[in-house]
């Protein structure tokens, strides 16, 4: 077991990996009542084409599947792991994202007994053809509800503009027709590709004692038959930088019209702290540029043209990146060419100020500190950026690191009239 | 332990804990919800936030913050029974995990006493006109907005038909037709009205000099003493005729909201037994609803209860296909018979109140969790601690769930469904 400090921020991490592979990490939070597990597999939405356990051949499977699997992971032969949870007093939960599962819990009580409740519940798959039928009802009418979620679609339309070929273009949960497809068999095919320890890791955090813990799980799966696998194969086509399409209007049951610009990242196969170095740069560029001290946000609100819908994300991972700008408007055409002016702007560096950059950067160090304030942010946000081979716990050196150039590099790399596209979701009417 | 300290119209709550990074302050101001004043008092705190004598634009004052390593500041309204509740939180980093001396606390209180009492005026009798027309713009879209979140929509259609002659159904941004109405001159004046009138309490929790604290507070933020206005209780209500509401719009999945009138709200002693209640019907992952509608039925994908603790009602939610409504419907008015009945076992009851107690105690792990636990007292003058909280939770058993169970009544059904069917 390693112990890992972090003075300024007064926090304590402990790390081990394990003889089959798993990641373990525990940072003890004094004073919660609450302890938070998460327990993540490196598969997402995105791993859809790849040489399936025991094969030789690369295999594309239906989409949505890696999502149909979170779900079916709740139920074994004796029923339901949600009711095994409640009755031990944790809240379960699972999310699929484009490249992460995680399933976890919190709890404040029997927190040893739901750890073991998790680890049981991910690595003893029970999946029948009957269960999986079952499952197709309820997942169709998540798949419906996304359907009539305006933001869900603008937000989808814009990523699916840019893609021509990668996979991050297909909706985390599929489709209705697309889930149809999905048997036991492919779940197990799935499940024995992705869920070995280690392609996971498993994060603890709450009012633990950190040896104690590492301890139970090193005992837990040492007594677990996993043997060595070979390394996971996944494909992706090659993709071009360009987006596939410039624009895309939606016709929804709205009374206000959305409008999201994209601008497709082309910074891949990035990690550790480049990468690190990378996203940052590209939030604080936002922030110079959108942020509610900027001139941009105050000549866009004024000219009623954005309202407190508005936002703007930078996300990156190892073989994609976006940036996405918008919300709510009333003028969606006006929008899009104003936001669109203010990012080719930001490529010769005319709208950007050191002296903001300073202040945007202490903004941005309060914002670290206050999430970690929060359990969740932290174990789910430090496995990502492990799975990234980036630390969570380097954001604020790095920050401190980013300098104005760095900003105006990433501005000049970054934005580029053939990498933007625009989705709007307009009143049927 | 919170600590209370009263001085003239305002009530300090001080929570100090080291459990965060970060100190939060959240200041509440609260009066009876009414449809005349709902809209004016919607757009006040946008207002407040947008422009004060030393920072007279949000771009000053955002620019102010970032300064203050990044220090939050937004405005929000709630509906809390038939109070209108105006809530301004800052949330700052905690110097001490800084490599900075600031002193951002101090600052964050002095700013706060900014926004409230120093707002930019014109001769001090009327607020800046272009920021009012501004917000009057973002008001109506933020009405607007709720027609296009389906959820949202649904659960506001059925609040207003079921309490169609109650101010529970006046929606917490007011009415598009009203925002007109609204100038620098009036608003002001709603302003002032509001400062020397409203139920003031200011929440800090954090890891702070209490002493230091009050004597700030005291010195920034004086309120003449005042006497809230409290609504009386509801009384209890006989149903008797269940309404049933069909909104039909063009949707892949229809909503289907139902409303309960418990007769039992937050204070009153059944209250902790209507929480198991609820816990069982539709609270978990183990309760009725989510075990039949979704599990067995395969019929939504959410399916749950919950309390509107101030008033009185539980609200039940699901979305299903539009050909399923009368399926749905059948299964949940089922449970809630069960409920009633009494069927379910010891063992689940044991397993809700944990529940029920794990819920509460993450709660407590926020600040704005605890300051929203701490402010249901607030509004029901009760005085609830956490541990008698605990304990009552504790104390419920099959008898009083029955007992309380007595006292739901469904209400109204409304259903916004697909073209379809």
């Amino acid at each position: 077991m390693e112990k890992i400090e972090f003075k300024q921020l007064g926090e304590e991490l402990y790390y081990e990996k394990l003889d089959n592979g798993l990641d373990v990490y525990c940072l003890p939070k004094k004073g919660f009542n609450k302890t938070f597990i998460t327990f993540t597999t490196k598969y997402g939405s995105v791993d859809n084409h790849f040489v399936p356990l025991g094969s030789n051949e690369y295999k594309i499977v239906p989409d949505g599947i890696a999502h149909f699997l979170e779900h079916k992971m709740f139920e074994k032969e004796d029923g339901d792991v949600f009711q095994q949870f409640t009755k031990q007093g944790a809240s379960a939960n699972a999310f699929t994202s484009f490249t992460r599962t995680a399933y976890l819990f919190s709890s404040t009580l029997n927190v040893y007994e739901n750890l073991k409740t998790l680890i049981d519940m991910v690595q003893q798959p029970y999946f029948t053809e009957q269960t999986v039928e079952k499952e197709k009802g309820i997942i169709g009418q998540e798949i419906q509800m996304y359907n009539d979620n305006p933001d869900w679609r603008l937000y989808f339309g814009t990523i699916e503009n840019m893609y021509h070929n990668h996979p991050v273009k297909i909706d985390i949960a599929g489709t209705i027709e697309s889930i149809a497809d999905i048997t036991s068999d492919l779940l197990y095919e799935c499940y024995n590709t992705f869920y070995h320890p280690s392609n996971m890791l498993l994060f603890v955090v709450g009012p633990v004692d950190p040896k104690e813990m590492i301890d139970t799980i090193r005992v837990d799966q040492a007594a677990r038959p996993f043997t060595d696998q070979p390394e996971i194969r996944r494909y992706f086509d090659d993709e071009p930088e360009t987006v596939a399409e410039k624009e895309k209007v939606l016709k929804m049951n709205v009374q206000t019209p959305k409008c999201m610009v994209g601008l497709k990242g082309n910074f891949v196969n990035q990690k550790g702290d480049k990468m690190l170095k990378t996203e940052l740069s590209a939030q604080l560029l936002l922030d110079l540029l959108f942020s509610r001290s900027s001139e941009n946000y105050r000549d866009l609100y004024d000219e009623g043209l954005i309202d407190d819908s508005f936002s703007y994300d930078y996300t990156q991972e190892e073989s994609f990146g976006f940036v996405l700008v918008g919300g709510d408007t009333t003028e969606p055409d006006k929008l899009e060419s104003k936001i669109k002016e203010i990012l080719l702007k930001a490529k010769t560096h005319d709208n950007l100020s050191e002296s903001a950059l300073t202040r945007i950067k202490k903004h941005k160090i309060g914002t670290f500190l206050r999430a970690l304030n929060s359990p969740e942010f932290i174990a789910n946000q430090f496995t990502r950026y492990a799975f990234n081979e980036m630390d969570l716990f380097r954001v604020v050196p790095i920050l401190e690191e980013i300098t104005f150039d760095d900003v105006k590099k990433v501005a000049t790399t970054l934005i580029a009239e053939e990498r933007l596209t625009v989705c709007k979701v307009l009143p049927k009417n | 332990m919170e600590k209370i300290v009263v001085n003239g119209g305002l009530k300090l709550h001080l929570l100090k804990t080291e459990k965060y990074k970060t100190n939060t302050i959240v200041f509440k101001m609260k009066t009876p919800l009414t449809k005349e004043d709902a809209t004016i008092r919607a757009l006040l705190p946008h207002v407040l936030q947008s422009g004060t004598t030393t920072y007279p634009s949000v771009m000053e004052l955002r620019t102010y913050l970032e300064e203050l390593y990044g220090a939050v500041l937004y405005v929000d309204l709630q509906k809390k029974g038939e109070y209108h509740v105006i809530s301004i939180t800052m949330e700052l980093a905690n110097e001490k995990f800084l490599k900075s001396d600031e002193q951002l606390l101090k600052k964050g209180i002095s700013l706060l006493a900014e926004i409230l009492l120093n707002p930019k005026t014109v001769n001090n009798d009327s607020f800046d006109e272009q920021i009012v027309e501004k917000e009057k713009r973002t008001l109506k879209q933020r009405i607007q907005a709720v027609f296009d979140d389906k959820m949202r929509y649904a659960n506001l259609r059925l609040v207003q038909e079921m309490c169609k002659n109650e101010p529970y159904s006046v929606p917490v941004n007011g009415y598009l037709e009203d925002v007109d109405q609204i100038n620098a001159k009036n608003l002001f004046n709603y302003y002032k009205k509001s400062l020397a009138e409203d139920e003031l309490d200011l929440f800090i929790v954090g890891d702070f000099d209490e002493n230091e604290v009050v004597s700030l507070v005291n010195d920034k933020l004086q309120f003449a003493e005042r006497k809230p206005k409290n609504i009386s209780k509801t009384s209890e209500r006989k149903i008797e005729k269940e309404n049933v509401v069909i909104e039909k719009q063009d949707l892949a999945q229809g909503k289907l909201n139902i409303g309960l009138r418990t007769n039992v709200s937050y204070g009153d002693d059944d209250y902790f037994a209507l929480q198991v209640f609820n816990g069982l019907f539709g609270g978990f992952p183990h309760s009725k609803l989510f075990v039949n509608v979704r599990e067995k039925a395969s019929l939504a994908y959410y399916a749950a209860s919950r309390l509107e603790s101030h008033k009185g009602l539980m609200m039940v939610m699901t979305g299903i296909e539009t050909k399923n409504f009368e399926k749905a419907l059948t299964i949940i008015k089922k449970q809630l018979q069960a409920m009633k009945n009494g069927e379910f076992t010891d063992a689940e009851l044991v397993q809700t109140k944990a529940m029920i107690q794990n819920q509460m105690m993450e709660t407590l792990d926020t600040s704005r969790g605890y300051i929203e636990v701490m402010y249901h007292n607030v509004i029901s003058q009760a005085k609830v601690t956490e541990e008698l909280w605990k304990e009552k939770i504790n104390d419920v058993k099959k008898e009083d769930v029955l007992k309380v169970g007595e006292k739901v009544q469904l209400d109204t059904v409304y259903f916004l469904s697909g073209m379809e069917a």
